[in-house]
């Protein structure tokens, strides 16, 4: 059964949870540096390096609630109660950041509240997210198809340790995206930001492997078991791998290497959370077979997204395309 | 508990709270992404620049409004997981796929191509911003019919079965998509989405009318709303009655409310103009009717019987007094838009349409009508199927997530703080820079090169001295 109907949609949800972490993870990461901008011009730059594709970015993330909603509407319904308040907070962290593309072109006396807003937003939504992928990793207490446990569980101390790691680590998609789209003055603080981020990323997933393998024996068993080792052994070896071409670009002064090889490391945790969680897709009970919408469901919404998400991919490729290149602080239609 | 308020009351008044915010960006974006698109057309085909400035004044507002909307939708998105989570484990298997359409054929088609329409015009050639302009207003429109389908099945539903743990499962797509009442409910929102924008519109070239600092694209922005609405009301008024039509054939119930009628009418029901509904002696104290009317309008028959809510039992009756209320609203402005689009016909034909200064202000006052109406007939329509989430068969108490109500309460207070705080920022924005006239210099200035288009030689040489002036800072 490798290749039911909800084998395929866990693998395009997860692809859009992953799109989704990469895209918005820049975006939220420039807007986490933004306080650290020196003047006024930077932070144009900096907010005009986004401006044009935030809003697809943070579209995946709306694909992943209401692709939940479609295919795996169980895992929708006992994941959001739990996670309650992380998601509302984030939410409304997105709003503060979400309008300030606008707003602060529109105001010069209130700029910077919606710089703050900009920021604050930026940070806690990322704090939030990583937050939610800490108290999944924990686990979410399900009985009857409801969630039964109380609205603190998720904070913990190892939720609140993976909610910095996400905020490190779009801090540093950030400012490698940064690199790309910036030159002169700007660009080198950008790369002084990466030598701190990087570091700083690398030892929380550092500690996260570590501790995550105990919190639930079956995590443990998919990581150690024999003959698995063998295949779980290539993740930590990729990260040695992306590390050394994200130092070694850092050091040549590299444009598109650090982000390239920050985007891998992503990447990768993404799949070592994934080789945790299989075959559940909230831990510690619910499968992803479980939680699955009837066949007639997946298999009408398949039909479209089969077509639509190439599509968007191309659309998507092609509006960064428009925007490629370094940003002329002069530009924009403000 | 605090405030004696129950969880799901509470999780009531949020999703009321937050949906209500939420559709007034839509319906402001899915009519000014059409008009947006129509300019930019008429600018290209025309070579008219006044297209141009309104094209460019009417984007900044855009942006602005679709930005809310977006922020305000995504919270949509996840607040039937948060605080109806067993309404969406049941309802998922059907309604999911219709929300993920939603997301794949227009969500991802509006933010994609948006950048490019805001901020393209230097970087693509004319055709493909048209393009990007014209695929953002298609995207609009299909996100209305998806959402719209979604919600109409809510009130029709049909083409599912029920499985061993409850979910509606889908039997027949066809049949889910397109329920009864789906069709009338799109036209209905999408002519209320383009009114809304037409008066928004109108109202702000009257107030520069009234200002004396209006430049023909002002004049053109009002002749065009005005247009609008004299044309598109009545095909509103209409689309509203086959709506009502539609209602009462499927959730006769509403329609009891809507109309105030408490009592059974046997010999032909009379057309409740105006009362106060008394849902404790249930019936409406102080009703200014006409005999028989409602019989007439609603079953084209003077002494059709009409039955009342004294047939349905109080646990499924809708609150009479909101319904009652809400509905007049949305008529009453629905009459008022048609008379102003008439007003308009005659001013032009009289040749007064821009010097008439009580037609402007009329115009100006109605500014804001649309929202009110589009929010009083959402209110009609979303508490007149309660106490049902689907109608007849699920429950509204039924539907409810188990979170405790200190944490819905705490919520709801920050989503009221900062909605009041951050959308109320917004829209001081878009009053503000609708309170400045389009002005044509704007154009050159602000979109820099026009190498789009063949427009006269004077602007020509203005914009490239501009391209040359920006080369000497590089």
């Amino acid at each position: 059964m490798m290749f039911d109907l909800p084998f395929i949609w866990a693998g395009i949800i997860a692809f859009s949870i992953l799109t989704y972490v990469i895209l918005d993870g820049f975006d939220l990461g420039v807007g986490i540096l933004f306080p650290f901008a020196s003047e006024d011009q930077d932070r144009d730059v900096m907010m005009n390096s986004i401006a044009p594709v935030w809003d697809g970015n943070e579209t995946w993330l709306v694909m992943g609630g209401g692709g939940l909603f479609a295919v795996f509407p169980l895992a929708y319904a006992t994941a959001l109660p739990a996670l309650y308040m992380p998601i509302t907070i984030m939410l409304l962290a997105l709003i503060f950041r979400g309008v300030a593309f606008e707003y602060r072109w529109r105001t010069q006396r209130w700029e910077r509240v919606w710089d703050i807003s900009f920021f604050g937003g930026s940070f806690i939504a990322a704090l939030m997210q990583g937050i939610v992928l800490g108290a999944l990793v924990q686990g979410i207490e399900i009985e009857n198809r409801q969630y039964v446990g109380g609205w603190w569980d998720w904070l913990t101390p190892f939720s609140v340790l993976t909610g910095f790691a996400v905020v490190s680590g779009y801090a540093l998609l950030g400012s490698t995206w940064l690199i790309i789209k910036t030159d002169g003055e700007l660009q080198t603080r950008m790369r002084k930001f990466t030598w701190i981020f990087a570091p700083s990323t690398l030892i929380f997933i550092g500690i996260i492997s570590v501790v995550t393998p105990f919190l639930n024996p079956v995590y443990f068993e998919h990581w150690f078991a024999f003959p698995a080792i063998f295949y779980t052994t290539a993740v930590p070896l990729l990260v040695l791998y992306s590390t050394w071409r994200l130092y070694d670009g850092l050091k040549k002064k590299g444009d598109f290497a650090p982000f390239l090889s920050s985007l891998a490391i992503f990447v990768l945790c993404f799949i070592g959370v994934g080789i945790s969680f299989y075959p559940h897709i909230v831990p510690p009970s619910l499968t992803i077979a479980e939680a699955a919408a009837p066949d007639s469901s997946l298999l009408f919404t398949l039909y479209g997204t089969a077509i639509l998400i190439p599509l968007i991919l191309s659309y998507t490729a092609y509006a960064y395309w428009v925007f490629r290149g370094k940003v002329d602080p002069k530009e924009g239609y403000h | 508990m605090p405030f004696d308020l129950s969880a799901e009351l509470l999780a009531r008044i949020q999703f009321a709270f937050t949906i209500s915010f939420h559709i007034i960006f839509p319906a402001f974006s899915i009519g000014l992404a059409s008009y947006l698109a129509v300019l930019n057309g008429l600018w290209l085909w025309k070579n008219e620049l006044k297209y141009l400035a309104l094209f460019n004044y009417w984007k900044k507002v855009f942006a602005l409004a679709f930005g809310m909307g977006v922020v305000s939708g995504i919270v949509m998105s996840y607040q039937f997981g948060t605080n109806w989570s067993v309404f969406s484990d049941i309802t998922g298997p059907v309604l999911g796929p219709l929300m993920a359409y939603e997301v794949l054929s227009a969500f991802f088609l509006e933010a994609g191509f948006l950048g490019i329409m805001l901020f393209g015009r230097e970087r693509v050639g004319p055709s493909l911003l048209m393009f990007a302009t014209a695929m953002v207003a298609f995207g609009t429109l299909m996100s209305a019919t998806w959402i719209l389908s979604v919600n109409s099945w809510m009130y029709t539903p049909q083409g599912f079965l029920i499985n061993d743990v409850g979910q509606f499962v889908p039997d027949d797509w066809w049949a889910i998509v397109f329920n009864p009442s789906f069709p009338y409910r799109l036209a209905h929102m999408v002519l209320a989405a383009f009114l809304t924008v037409a008066f928004v519109v109108g109202a702000t070239g009257a107030w520069h009318l009234l200002k004396k600092q209006a430049g023909p694209a002002t004049k053109t922005m009002f002749s065009m709303a005005m247009w609008m609405a004299a044309i598109v009301t009545p095909i509103q008024i209409f689309a509203g009655d086959l709506h009502g039509l539609n209602t009462l054939e499927y959730q006769p119930v509403k329609v009891m409310a809507m109309e105030g009628h408490y009592d059974s009418h046997p010999e032909g029901a009379p057309l409740i103009l105006f009362g106060i509904p008394n849902s404790e002696e249930k019936r409406i104290d102080y009703a200014i009717q006409i005999p028989k009317l409602s019989s007439l309008i609603l079953k084209h028959d003077l002494n059709e019987p009409l039955d009342g809510l004294d047939t349905v039992p109080d646990s499924d009756e809708p609150p009479v007094a909101i319904v009652f209320w809400s509905f007049r609203i949305m008529i009453s402005i629905g009459f008022a838009m048609l008379g102003v689009g008439l007003w308009s016909l005659w001013a032009r034909r009289r040749g007064t349409f821009y010097t008439s200064k009580w037609l402007h202000r009329a115009a100006f006052i109605m500014g804001p009508s649309g929202f009110v109406a589009v929010l009083a007939g959402w209110v009609t329509t979303e508490v007149g199927r309660q106490p049902f989430t689907v109608y007849s068969l699920l429950r509204t108490s039924d539907s409810l997530s188990p979170v405790a109500a200190p944490a819905v309460a705490t919520s709801l207070v920050a989503f009221i703080i900062v909605y009041f705080f951050v959308f109320g920022a917004g829209a001081f924005y878009i009053v503000r820079l609708m309170s400045k006239p389009p002005s044509e210099l704007d154009t050159i200035l602000d979109d820099g090169p026009l190498r789009a288009a063949g427009t006269t030689p004077a602007i020509q040489m203005k914009s490239s001295d501009l391209k040359a002036n920006e080369r000497e800072q590089l």
